[in-house]
Formats: structure tokens, C-alpha cells, sequence
């Protein structure tokens, strides 16, 4: 099943990607600097305010009709390309406001005491607050990859064939209605692995709370 | 008596000229200028809303001063003439100078996700970049010293109130400070958990350090203070011996102040 690779692989780099930009748009939606503050809160607000699915078009169909008009040129963007980009920019923004949340729930004592110990407000962020944020961190994050696994059914409009796509053509093609079922089943079978693992997570994340 | 040996009222730790502190247009300090010398315990009483706790944070820049000048041992830290820096020194400098300012909270502030020991290490491995085992073991010896040593491994929440700001202060110690601020540290505690922490600020006094406490137990100003300050509305009203401020107060504030807490 190439489709469930596809599915696996596209939410895994928009999550990864997520995360780790997340952070930056995060940090850049916290930071006083006000140039930086602006272009995070319009990056977060173009990307939230839209479809992902219009997000994926003007990747994959917008931009080389946009380079075509100005170049004369043509340009192909790969699908599974397209895919990888508008996914992880989506999530970033998404995470970006779960990040940003998360460390705001931090109480501001923490901070205080990590500072009157000496500590930079770089080094208060890695090793006193962000450490914080992981175990609140956790169930929203599950939400996201699981919201995300299921979007990926959208790159079916982009010619990739994922899980989604391929059932619809076996059900059609054989007039059989269970492969419907099947990708019921998949979907199901890796979002309940997901939930299995970020409970796991919480736990061991929460592990300090424990009285 | 040895901890007389370790005082010097000819070094001074910290002294503050003219500081004054808003926040927008609510005056909260309006020039204050005192001095502390090596190993006094200086206790400021007052009440709440005079300016003590924001003095406290002022001295070691958790808020920044609006108007005035802060000097660690004769060293300038900062100069501020309306809201701006005057005297930049050097951040480097600046970090070095606060961490001789060992700070404990009223509400403990420790690190909830670090076990005991680590909550200990965290600022010097981090900060001082310290020897892991070195700094363990002198980490070890501190909670010795304020009864936890069997806690070390345990997490913050499993601890009551006293152990917690027992930690705190082993925490502060782990940095090596020159002075030791306390804001209000036995205000969030139940009363039966008082004792224990007063004891361990009166161990470390009696060990000759540089103390300046903000309190509201008049009684352990009276036993330990060498001078207490009292403030109100962001000036300080009296300042002298315990049994100068508190046992005969000269001002009406100071009286009406003292006569309502005790």
C-alpha cells in the first residue's frame, strides 16, 4: 500500500517541520521586537485563514502559472514535493500558536528565579521553561499529527495517490464496497498507535507532577 | 562568638543612592539610599504595598529602576537617570555582578521538572559551567546543611512548603553568592512550617552572610536583624537597631504599623 507510505510520510515531515519552525514563529510571536512580532502574526494569519487545501493548489498550480506569466517558462513542481511544503507550512502555524501557548502557561516565577540564578533569558527558555511546556505540549501535539494524518487525503487532488484515492479507484474499478472499509481501517489502525503513544508520552512527561 | 569575625562594617556589599522606581505613573519607590555592610542581616518591614518587595527585586534587576544608582561591593551595576541607562556596563560584567545576588521567593519558585539535587546544579552547570560531579557534591553538602540531603533525589512537588523554600535557599547558596536577598520567603508557608525555614536563614546568618530580608515576622527581626529598615509609601520612615525600629519606634508610622501586627 504505497498510499498509507505516502500518508505516513507527508504527516511525519509536516510534523517535524512543525515543530521546529513552530518554535522560531513562536518565540517570534513572544519576542518585543516588533518587525519580527509582525511577520510571525502575518504568517500565522495567512496560513490558519486559509484552506490547506487552497494552500496546496497555489503551490502546486499557482506558482508555475505565476512563473509561466513571468518567465515564459515552465515549471513542474513534483506533487509529493508540493505536498511536503504546503503541509509543514500549514502545521507551523498551527503549532507555532500551541507552542506559544504552552510556554505562556508557564508561570512567570519560573523565569524570575532562572534569571536571579544567573541565567540569560536564552538559557531560562532551553533548559527552564521549554522543558516545562512538553508535557502540555503532548495532547495538543497528538491532535495535530492526527488531524494531519487525516488531512493528507487531500493530496489525492494533486495527483498522488494515497489511501484515500486508491480505495475510491478499487471500489469503482471492482464495484466491491469493503475497500472503503479498508481505508477506514487504516486510517483507524495509526491514529489509535498515535493516541497509544502520546498517552504513553504524557506520562513519562508528566512524571515530575507525580506527588 | 565567631560570626563577628566575619563581619566588617568597613566593606560595604551593597549600597543604593537615590533609586526611585515607577511603574507608569504610580510611584512605587521614591528615593531610597541605604547601605549594607559584609555579613549584616538587614530585615525590612513595612506594609504591604510600601515598596519592599520591588526594593528587593530592583537590587538584583529582575525590575529595572527608573531613577537612581546601584553599587555591589563599591562596583557601579547600574545608573539609570529617567528610565534610561546612563553607566552601561558591560552585560558580561552585569551577569557576573547579579549572581553575587542569591535570591529567595515567597513563593519558592522551584524548578517543578528537575529533581532536588538538579535544582541545585542546574544554574552553575549552565551558568558558572561548573564540573558536574564537583558541583553534585557541593549540592549535596548545601541540603545537608538545610536537613534534605535524603531528598535529593525526589521531585520538588513531593516536598512541603518549608522543605521547598529550604531548597530554595540551598539553591540560591549553590551559585556562591556574596548576598543573600529574601522576599517575604515564610509568607505562602502554613504556620507550623515557619520555624523550620527562620532556622536555616539563622544558621546561614550566624555562618556570616550578607542578608537583607524583606518579613513580616517581627519577632525574627528582633532575634536576628543587626538593623531593620522600615519602609512606607516607597520612602524608608525609620531605619535602625531592632530595639530602635521595634522596640521604640520614634515615627507615627512605624508606631501604628508595629501596634497593628503585634
Amino acid at each position: 500500500m504505497s498510499g498509507t507510505v505516502i500518508m505516513i510520510e507527508i504527516a511525519l515531515v509536516a510534523v517535524i517541520a512543525g515543530a521546529v519552525f513552530g518554535v522560531i514563529i513562536a518565540l517570534g510571536r513572544m519576542s518585543k521586537n516588533k518587525i519580527a512580532n509582525a511577520i510571525c502574526w502575518f504568517y500565522v494569519w495567512f496560513f490558519r485563514g486559509t484552506p490547506l487545501l487552497l494552500q496546496l493548489f497555489m503551490i502546486y498550480f499557482m506558482i508555475p502559472i505565476m512563473y509561466h506569466d513571468m518567465t515564459g517558462g515552465t515549471l513542474t513542481i513534483d506533487p509529493l514535493f508540493c505536498a511536503f511544503v504546503a503541509f509543514s507550512l500549514n502545521s507551523t502555524a498551527y503549532m507555532s500558536e500551541i507552542i506559544r501557548a504552552a510556554i505562556e502557561s508557564i508561570d512567570h516565577g519560573q523565569m524570575e528565579a532562572a534569571k536571579a540564578l544567573g541565567m540569560n533569558h536564552a538559557q531560562a527558555m532551553t533548559k527552564i521553561i521549554i522543558p516545562q511546556t512538553f508535557k502540555r505540549l503532548v495532547a495538543p501535539l497528538g491532535n495535530e499529527l492526527i488531524m494531519l494524518l487525516k488531512d493528507t487525503s487531500l493530496v489525492s487532488t494533486i495527483a498522488l495517490y494515497d489511501v484515500l484515492r486508491a480505495s475510491k479507484t478499487m471500489a469503482s474499478s471492482t464495484g466491491n464496497w469493503v475497500y472503503y472499509l479498508y481505508a477506514a481501517a487504516i486510517y483507524l489502525f495509526l491514529t489509535t498507535v498515535l493516541q497509544i503513544i502520546f498517552d504513553k508520552l504524557e506520562e513519562r512527561f508528566g512524571a515530575y507532577e507525580k506527588r | 562568638m565567631t560570626q563577628n569575625l566575619k563581619k566588617d562594617p568597613s566593606q560595604v556589599m551593597v549600597r543604593v543612592k537615590g533609586i526611585k522606581k515607577n511603574f507608569g505613573d504610580l510611584e512605587v519607590l521614591k528615593g531610597v539610599d541605604f547601605q549594607v555592610t559584609k555579613g549584616e542581616v538587614v530585615c525590612i518591614i513595612g506594609p504591604s504595598g510600601s515598596g519592599k518587595s520591588t526594593l528587593l527585586r530592583c537590587l538584583n534587576q529582575l525590575e529595572r529602576i527608573t531613577e537612581g544608582e546601584i553599587y555591589i561591593e563599591e562596583e557601579l551595576m547600574d545608573k539609570r537617570v529617567d528610565d534610561k541607562t546612563v553607566n552601561h556596563i558591560d552585560a558580561k560584567r552585569l551577569q557576573a555582578l547579579r549572581c553575587d545576588l542569591g535570591m529567595v521567593f515567597q513563593n519558592f519558585n522551584l524548578f517543578p521538572h528537575l529533581k532536588v539535587i538538579d535544582n541545585l546544579t542546574i544554574a552553575p552547570i549552565t551558568v558558572k559551567k561548573a564540573d558536574k560531579d564537583t558541583i553534585t557534591q557541593k549540592g549535596l553538602e548545601l541540603l545537608d546543611m538545610v536537613g534534605l540531603k535524603d531528598r535529593a533525589d525526589e521531585y520538588p512537588v513531593r516536598l512541603s512548603g518549608g522543605q521547598q523554600q529550604r531548597v530554595a535557599i540551598a539553591r540560591a547558596l549553590a551559585m556562591d553568592p556574596k548576598i543573600m536577598l529574601f522576599d517575604e520567603p515564610t509568607s505562602a508557608l502554613d504556620p507550623e512550617l515557619v520555624g523550620e525555614v527562620l532556622n536555616t536563614m539563622k544558621e546561614l546568618a550566624d555562618e556570616g552572610m550578607t542578608m537583607i530580608i524583606v518579613t513580616h515576622e517581627i519577632g525574627f527581626a528582633r532575634e536576628v536583624a543587626d538593623r531593620v529598615i522600615f519602609m512606607a509609601d516607597g520612602v524608608i520612615c525609620e531605619m535602625g537597631t531592632p530595639e530602635q525600629v521595634i522596640d521604640n519606634p520614634q515615627g507615627e508610622r512605624t508606631k501604628s504599623f508595629l501596634s497593628k501586627i503585634e
